[in-house]
């Protein structure tokens, strides 16, 4: 559905120093009807990379295609038509303030020049769609956060595009209202089969709604590939942000060590863990982690404490034994040094 | 000495139609209502032309933009006073006279437009970037988003700087009786002043202090009905 191919974008430096590269040979291909996320830090590159793929910006080098059209060849009236094919949603929502909900939603169709009745017709059915049944001629100030950001999505999806692009949708969101909009993403995928590009850099976003996760570092991709691939890759830069191993108690009388698990045929959970452990004559406590369920799969990154039946920590052997018995099997495994 | 309000009410002077007050209002009323629809049809466009032109990637519309700037920054640094007599041989050229409310208001439409227009395009500055971003990823053109996002998203402070306009308009008709416009400031000057009769003096500054509080209100009241924006207390 979207096919970024060596998408470069340079910004010259407003000093007339040297030039910031925003985007620099950005390759991605994403399919259509999934929720893919675009994650990275601020000035990673990620709202150069939006304003590229709805025309704003010019590529300095590179295609830029949505739906098999080239964005960055168009111009004037063939680039206003381009952009009806991709419904944006932004983190403030941006409605306009002059309107009532109902109108906000049914401006995209303003401006495509549906008629009247038809119009009506279709917000209607979107206001239905994203439940502000009700609230339809309220202004947006008569509206909560999270009711604002349905009439922004309700908008975006008024003109049927392709693709919904959402620039960090619930970064100004509590945390429930955070879950009901994700929801609500979710089930627009779900019913609508709509391809959805969630750019955000909170990673609570990605492993609730994502198929798919793009780390953009420093105007280049690092990282890319199905959510549960990426969570269960160890070595990858995004796992531990997705799976972060909060802080574990301190003074334990015992040897710790860090397991990081998800792509092993043999250790499926931390009870398969624990279980290899007595076989090693150890007791297995788990004293700290994170564990996901990504896609009926569990990924987690724990820390265990390995004592002896006696309560005394493990010998070296068996310790050294136990690591190299679970990076065989493609768990991620090393001893916490105090 | 400052006598009751009947005295006031039956004084021959101050009832008398022509050449009284109440006259006097409506000439002043006159000049103003005019000059400000005309300030409205021209000041607004000028309004949103300085705004739209402000950081077009084009240099000659940059350029434009820097004239159209200086010539306003110019018009408004002018006392209304020496204006209106600086453009004696242009209005007589146009209006065939140079004394008068029709010649006056053509000095006074030349004040106001400037003054105006640099308001309407603070207005418009004050609309968030972003609102004006999401409606144009929406396939908007710069018409459909000056027509249907920058005046509608700006309206409340547009009736607020139309009604500070009209109150400074209010004050050079005062001035434009140096050129015989007629109204209230020359009646004030003319009989009040070099007449001597002080009467005439309280109560046309009466009629103006009532014409521009009315004004303030009937602006406020306008504002606020199309203010949907939420009140912060």
């Amino acid at each position: 559905m979207i096919t970024l191919d060596g998408l470069s974008k340079v910004f010259p430096a407003p000093g007339g120093g040297d030039p910031v590269v925003a985007l620099d040979g950005i390759d991605l291909h994403l399919e259509p009807g999934r929720v893919h996320g675009i994650v990275g830090r601020s000035g990673a590159g990620k709202s150069t990379l939006i304003r590229c793929l709805t025309g704003l910006e010019k590529p300095s080098t590179g295609r830029v295609e949505v739906d098999g059209t080239d964005v960055a060849a168009l111009d004037g009236a063939a680039l206003r038509a381009a952009r009806r094919n991709i419904g944006m949603v932004f983190q403030h929502a941006n409605l306009l303030d002059s309107r009532t909900a109902a109108q906000n939603i049914a401006h995209p169709l303003e401006i495509a020049g549906v008629p009247r009745a038809q119009r009506q017709q279709r917000v209607a059915e979107l206001v239905e769609l994203v439940g502000l049944t009700g609230r339809e001629d309220n202004y947006p100030a008569q509206l909560s956060g999270g009711q604002i950001q349905r009439v922004g999505i309700a908008r975006g999806l008024a003109a049927e595009p392709k693709v919904l692009l959402c620039d960090e949708p619930t970064s100004a969101l509590d945390g429930s209202t955070t879950r009901q909009i994700l929801g609500l993403i979710a089930d627009l995928r779900e019913r609508l089969g709509i391809t959805v590009v969630i750019i955000t850099h909170e990673m609570g976003v990605v492993r609730e709604v994502c198929d798919t996760v793009t780390l953009l570092q420093d105007g280049t991709i690092t990282q890319s590939g199905d959510l549960l691939d990426v969570a269960a890759d160890p070595h990858g830069p995004l796992s531990a942000e997705l799976i972060p191993l909060p802080p574990a108690p301190t003074g334990i009388e015992a040897l710790v060590v860090n397991c990081d698990y998800g792509n092993s045929e043999r250790f499926r959970t931390t009870d398969d863990l624990i279980r290899l452990a007595e076989t090693y004559e150890a007791e297995a406590t788990l004293v700290a982690g994170t564990i996901e369920t990504i896609g009926g799969c569990q990924v987690g990154r724990v820390q265990l404490a390995l004592r002896n039946r006696s309560g005394q920590p493990i010998s070296r052997e068996g310790l050294t034994a136990f690591l190299t018995e679970l990076e065989a099997a493609g768990v991620v495994a090393t001893e916490v040094t105090a | 000495m400052i006598g009751t309000l009947q005295e006031w009410l039956s004084n021959p002077l101050l009832v008398r139609w022509e050449g009284g007050p109440w006259e006097a209002t409506l000439v002043t009323l006159y000049m103003t209502v005019v000059t400000m629809a005309l300030t409205v049809v021209l000041g607004l466009p000028l309004g949103v032309a300085l705004y739209e032109t402000d950081d077009s990637a084009s240099p000659l519309v940059r350029k434009l933009n820097q004239v159209t700037g200086f010539v306003v920054n110019v018009l408004r640094s002018f006392p209304f006073f020496i204006l209106i007599i600086a453009l004696i041989p242009i209005t007589s050229a146009i209006t065939g006279r140079s004394t008068g409310p029709n010649a006056a208001m053509i000095a006074l439409t030349i004040a106001a437009v400037p003054f105006a227009a640099r308001l309407f395009e603070l207005n418009l500055r004050e609309i968030p970037a972003g609102k004006i971003e999401a409606v144009r990823m929406m396939g908007a053109s710069r018409w459909q988003v000056i027509r249907q996002v920058l005046i509608p998203e700006a309206l409340p402070g547009l009736i607020g700087s139309i009604t500070t306009t009209t109150i400074a308009v209010i004050g050079y008709t005062a001035m434009a009786g140096s050129v015989n416009a007629g109204g209230l400031g020359q009646l004030a000057y003319n009989r009040g002043y070099t007449g001597y009769q002080t009467e005439m003096i309280v109560v046309t500054v009466v009629l103006l202090i009532a014409i521009v509080i009315l004004v303030q209100l009937i602006g406020d009241r306008l504002s606020r009905a199309v203010d949907h924006r939420a009140r912060t207390a």
